[in-house]
């Protein structure tokens, strides 16, 4: 089922990106309050029929839809309509946003003053921005950032606010509403509340769907929610979901609009907020539970430099386009279209490929810093390196990097070994410099039990992965060409491909690699190789050449530890104790690779799952 | 030429007809057609538009409500709304160049037989070419080019239905492709020969068969001989006192045994039913015989109607040359009416209601605010100050005093029929419920000239052509739940799809709803646009016509409600029947004609 949309054999070194503007800059200069305070008139959808969220709410309450769902129901249950009514407007009461200007205001207000504290940089690509201001008017739009941090929701509408465009209503967890006054006020700024499942629950669903599809019909704001469904702790974009992705999507199969336009919007961090939490959540310490004096408590960070931000809103991606020839939407005749039903196979592979494809978008746009690279390199020498040779590498990568088409924020008058220098003196916490040696610090600062020690060494070696991991996408396909290679211990191509696509298979839980992309992928892999010259690819086979070396051994060790985390697989906690210095092996216990190695295990049926 | 003239009126309008001609009926003047009426655009030879010397749009002749009038606010519109210019002029070939026609390819033993039955015929480069096409936009821009394609060989002008019989027999015998020529109104490209046909290709003009056989006033039913215009049969029975009610667009040159063979629909529909309400019996000669049924019962439950094979069949199974159709009493008052609504989505609520309720006029029609407009610029020039007085004093208090948007407002228009008390109850209703959905009665005088923009479209279109403005209308049928829909999407695919073809202004796509049902509505488009600067126009023409029809079936439309499928649309039949639907009519079409005498290759 190969797509001829996604991949086409362009250079990726070639991709032309917009420059970034740093929105702080002004904040810096002027009154925050007089911000705050100015006049906000954003550019609307031309076919708006604008109304209050009260309106809204009746508008949803009232539609076939839910009429239709409350009707079969009650002949189901034999519950009285009205009480099953009842039910839906709690469900939506909980649920709707109260997007209030004021509240906004007072965000604007103490957001600019809260990262003006935290980051040196906002960056923001404006070309991006006038894009969506012509969308906006144009057709309903539809969010999508990538999702790393709490911060991301708010940012989102903080740089909205900034450049007069409409404030996007957005899809959050319920966990938020546990914050006592916070988490109304975040629906006041346009959050709307969803539980985490509600599987069998035909009703929430009903309440659920009508609600985003009556906001985007109508044109009322731009909706926003993260395809990645959580935060990725890992900082590597996870499988994306698709439930809200195809609620957006039916108004358009149905006629009900005309297009959608979809903006895949990455938002690259310099240090992640979280970087700390998320290491120990992957190390199995609970989330910490959403609640308001944890917020008053995390105020610490505020003392802490974060580095830069890097927002990139990349082209919208016309729904009717991807669809065209795709999706026949005639199917949708011979229904009533508010009854409800199961999306075609065809649909739902077409959801699914334009998921993926979205979450490519947003991989492809990430920022990386050259300390990126470094932790990279790092991370394959776990007994340190000369900072010379460090630098060598690190300047050789970024060349790899660079015409695999990765998005550096790394100029050419900035030299390697500045580069160099200046990442490792931003994450000191990370790194020890001594003697002209770079090392991951892997010595706990006061020596605890075997465990602790443990714990805090494999902690640092996960927060250190957490950066690597922002270039794995770079280097995926190519890499899995390496191992393919390795793997087949012989040159013709039919067995290089059939291990390519097992090793694809394998991974698919762990990486973004979309079903039925093998043939895709392969090809892209084998362009990207010949591009630098490590393979030599004929009709019937695929050599790597002497200069081919280098790359292709950086480019499966930089995914060896994956090789061995799925390797070691469930419990490899005693293991690690007696060989504590095997250093790929720390990434075998985080948490996330245990459960995508597990749920690749029960996808190739190579395990059961047995009730206990 | 005598200036005394015969006055007649079809739908309100006057159509004069030359006093020498009266005895005749309209179909037998168009025994030679061309010399009544234009050979390469719409209508009569008299009646056009034009922009006189001082820039001024008027309509020549004399037969309709606007000839010889000055419409002063049409330039301005037409080159505000194309970007067109007076100055920017495409005029078409003046003189039908015999020599660039095709030689005729005859079958000279059919043709010998065909002397000895007696029945007129032509070879003349004149009578071919009229009769090799309809009104589709690429055929007219084509004969305004003098380019022509393959044109029938012969046309023969059989006088009755043994004439018909004595024909296709021959056809048969010498293996001759046959279409059936009417009024010649298509717009579905079902009048243009197969360019692949290597037979000679016979234009069977029904035009001599015009007659009313009789009239039975007891069951209130007509037989009449196919080839009759609609006008004439309106005027023929309106002289005993009757008419038939079937008013489609086209009905001053469609035939009806057209309107069998394409399944039409009239403007009155509400009142005296589409065609297939209307007929009670039909005779058509076929390859194997002759098809028709042995009572007159009102009703019957015989298994599957034979008229629906011969309705709709597009000229592909044979010839209708005999209609029983039913007459009712004329109607003793007729009132025109409009209704204002603040924009388009009420005045759909408003007819959904209105069909729901079961009460529509004669006629309900609903215009889009660009079509709107477009009728305003027809308003011909005011005769004194006090009428324009009062028409800025009517547009002040819709828009000023009742807030509506001139840019979105939309209108209806209303035409009741029947005794006069009734219509008076029944109009009061219809407003009634308009009011509810926020329409405001708009008087007679908008609603009548709503009907006239129908009516004068095609000529307008000659007009725009001689300006490098291109257009056409066309049709669907949809669910009252997704008409909004539909109209909203296709005007705007046809907008998108200009723009990324490389149109160089954007085009006009507008639309109305015509005729409502239980379960649904008509939605009619036109679509229009400048082609300055595009090397072929009517291919892009044709691929956004295309792009919009899928966009129509995308949305929940059907191929056709009432312009049928011809060749242009054929494309689209096997999803629109499925292939088992597709199999049956090709299983009648090859029991009915095995060797495919009827030629023309439409539908399937």
């Amino acid at each position: 089922m190969a797509s001829n949309t996604l991949y086409s054999p362009r250079d990726p070194a070639l991709k032309k990106r917009d420059d970034f503007e740093d929105i702080l800059e002004e904040r810096r200069s002027s009154s925050d309050l007089r911000y705050a305070l100015r006049c906000y008139v954003p550019v609307v959808y031309k076919g708006i029929a604008p109304c209050k969220p009260g309106v809204l709410k009746t508008a949803v309450l009232q539609s076939d839809r839910l009429r239709h769902v409350v009707a079969e129901m009650s002949k189901e249950t034999g519950e009285s309509a009205d009480v099953i009514r009842e039910e839906a407007s709690g469900i939506l009461e909980e649920m709707a946003h109260r997007l209030r200007l004021g509240t906004v205001r007072f965000f604007a207000y103490s957001l600019s003053k809260a990262f003006k504290a935290l980051f040196q940089r906002v960056r923001v690509n404006e070309d991006g921005i006038q894009r969506l201001q012509q969308s906006i008017q144009e057709h309903p739009v539809v969010l999508l950032p990538s999702h790393r941090s709490y911060m991301d929701f708010l940012i989102m509408s903080y740089i909205l606010y900034t450049y007069d465009l409409s404030l996007p209503v957005i899809a959050a967890g319920m966990d938020f509403l546990g914050m006592k006054i916070v988490g109304e006020m975040l629906r006041m700024s346009g959050a709307f509340f969803i539980r985490r499942s509600f599987g069998g629950d035909k009703l929430y669903w009903a309440v659920f769907s009508e609600y985003v599809k009556t906001m985007l019909r109508n044109g009322y704001a731009p909706i926003e929610f993260f395809l990645e469904g959580t935060r990725s702790r890992t900082c590597k974009s996870l499988t994306p979901k698709l439930g809200l992705l195809n609620i957006v999507m039916e108004p358009f199969f149905k006629g009900e609009v005309f297009d959608v336009s979809l903006v895949p919007i990455s938002i690259s961090y310099e240090r992640v907020l979280e970087e700390a939490l998320y290491a120990r959540e992957l190390l199995g310490v609970p989330k910490p539970k959403e609640s308001t004096s944890g917020l008053l408590k995390a105020r610490k960070i505020l003392s802490e430099d974060y580095g830069s931000i890097h927002v990139y809103f990349g082209h919208p991606v016309s729904l009717r386009s991807l669809a065209q020839g795709r999706i026949n939407r005639s199917q949708y005749n011979l229904l009533p279209r508010h009854i409800p039903r199961r999306p075609s196979q065809e649909t739902q592979a077409f959801v699914n490929e334009t998921a993926y494809r979205l979450v490519r978008l947003q991989e492809e746009n990430m920022v990386l810093r050259p300390w990126v690279l470094v932790a990279a390199l790092l991370l394959q020498n776990p007994d340190g390196v000369d900072m010379e040779r460090l630098v060598e590498q690190t300047s050789w990568l970024r060349g790899l990097a660079v015409s695999f088409g990765a998005f550096l924020d790394w100029p050419d008058y900035v030299s390697a070994s500045k580069a160099v220098a200046s990442s490792l003196a931003l994450h000191t916490g990370l790194v020890r410099t001594e003697g002209g040696r770079a090392q991951l610090a892997m010595e706990p600062k006061e020596p605890g039990s075997p465990e602790e020690d443990l714990f805090d060494r494999a902690a640092s070696v996960l927060s250190c992965a957490s950066y690597r991991n922002q270039i794995l996408h770079v280097f995926l396909r190519p890499a899995l060409l390496g191992m393919a290679m390795q793997m087949a211990e012989a040159s013709r191509k039919d067995d290089i491909y059939s291990c390519f696509s097992f090793l694809r298979d394998v991974f698919s839980n762990e990486f973004i690699l979309c079903p039925g992309g093998t043939v895709q992928d392969f090809d892209e892999a084998c362009y990207m190789l010949t591009k630098c010259a490590a393979v030599h690819v004929q009709k019937q086979e695929v050599v790597a050449t002497e200069k081919g070396q280098r790359i292709l051994s950086f480019l499966t060790s930089l995914f060896q530890p994956f090789l061995k985390g799925y390797q070691v697989g469930p419990a490899p906690f005693l293991e690690l104790v007696d060989y504590p210095r095997e250093l790929t092996c720390y990434e075998a216990l985080s948490s996330d690779v245990q459960k995508n190695a597990l749920a690749a295990l029960l996808r190739m049926k190579v395990v059961r799952k047995l009730k206990v | 030429k005598k200036m005394a003239m015969v006055l007649t009126a079809i739908r309100g309008e006057l159509v004069v007809i030359p006093v020498e001609w009266s005895w005749l009926t309209l179909s037998r003047v168009l025994f030679s057609r061309q010399e009544v009426m234009k050979w390469n655009g719409w209508g009569y030879s008299d009646s056009r538009f034009l922009f006189n010397k001082k820039g001024q749009a008027e309509f020549t002749g004399r037969r309709y409500r606007l000839s010889g009038m000055v419409l002063p606010s049409l330039k301005d519109w037409f080159e505000s709304t194309f970007g067109a210019s007076l100055q920017h002029k495409s005029p078409a070939t003046a003189t039908l160049n015999a020599s660039a026609v095709p030689f005729p390819s005859l079958n000279e033993a059919f043709l010998q037989d065909l002397k000895s039955t007696g029945i007129p015929f032509s070879h003349e480069a004149e009578d071919r070419v009229f009769r090799a096409h309809g009104h589709c936009l690429h055929e007219i821009f084509a004969l305004r080019e003098g380019k022509f394609g393959r044109v029938p060989d012969l046309v023969v002008w059989p006088n009755c239905h043994e004439d018909v019989v004595k024909t296709v027999d021959l056809a048969c015998r010498h293996n001759v492709c046959l279409i059936p020529y009417g009024g010649g109104t298509s717009v579905s490209s079902a009048l243009e020969c197969p360019p692949d046909e290597t037979r000679c290709i016979v234009s069977l003009d029904t035009s001599q068969m015009s007659r009313i056989l009789w009239i039975d006033e007891k069951n209130l039913t007509a037989h009449v001989e196919a080839g009759i215009v609609g006008q004439d049969l309106e005027r023929l029975l309106n002289e005993s006192g009757y008419c038939t009610g079937h008013e489609p667009d086209s009905m001053e040159f469609s035939s009806l045994g057209g309107w069998v063979a394409t399944r039409a629909s009239g403007m009155k529909k509400n009142v005296y039913g589409n065609i297939e309400d209307l007929v009670v019996h039909i005779k058509m000669v076929c390859p194997r015989g002759v098809v028709e049924k042995s009572c007159q019962g009102p009703r019957v439950s015989i298994g599957p109607d034979i008229h629906h094979f011969i309705m709709g069949s597009e000229g592909t199974l044979g010839v209708v040359t005999e209609v029983t159709i039913k007459i009712r009493p004329m109607p003793e008052y007729q009132k025109y009416g409009s209704v204002v609504f603040p924009n388009f989505e009420q005045g759909v609520a408003c007819l959904r209601e209105v069909a729901k309720q079961r009460c529509a006029p004669a006629s309900i029609r609903l215009m889009d605010n660009a079509q709107f407009q477009f009728g305003h610029a027809l308003k011909p020039q005011v005769s004194s100050i006090f009428t324009s007085f009062l028409d800025g004093l009517k547009k002040f208090y819709i828009t000023k005093f009742k807030g509506f948007d001139p840019h979105h407002l939309c209108v209806a228009t209303l035409l009741f029929e029947g005794d006069r008390e009734r219509v008076l109850q029944h109009e009061k209703q219809v407003y009634d419920i308009a009011a509810k959905f926020g329409g405001l009665a708009a008087g007679e005088d908008n609603g009548q000239r709503g009907y006239m923009l129908t009516f004068v479209i095609a000529y307008l279109r000659d007009l725009g052509m001689d300006y490098y403005v291109i257009g056409e209308s066309f049709e669907t049928s949809v669910p009252w739940d997704r008409v909004l829909d539909l109209c909203r999407n296709v005007k705007e695919r046809i907008v998108r799809e200009c723009r990324e073809r490389g149109v160089q202004f954007p085009p006009l796509a507008t639309c109305r709803v015509t005729q409502t049902y239980d379960a649904g509505a008509c939605v009619y488009f036109y679509f229009a646009f400048n082609y300055r600067g595009l090397a072929d126009p009517v291919n892009i023409y044709g691929r956004v016509e295309h792009a919009a029809r899928e966009e129509i079936l995308a949305n929940g439309g059907s191929l056709s409600h009432h312009h049928g499928v011809g060749k242009l649309r054929k494309h689209w039949m096997p999803e629109s029947i499925s292939d088992v639907g597709i199999g049956m009519l090709k299983s009648v079409k090859e029991y009915v004609d095995p060797d495919n005498i009827f030629g023309s290759r439409n539908l399937l």
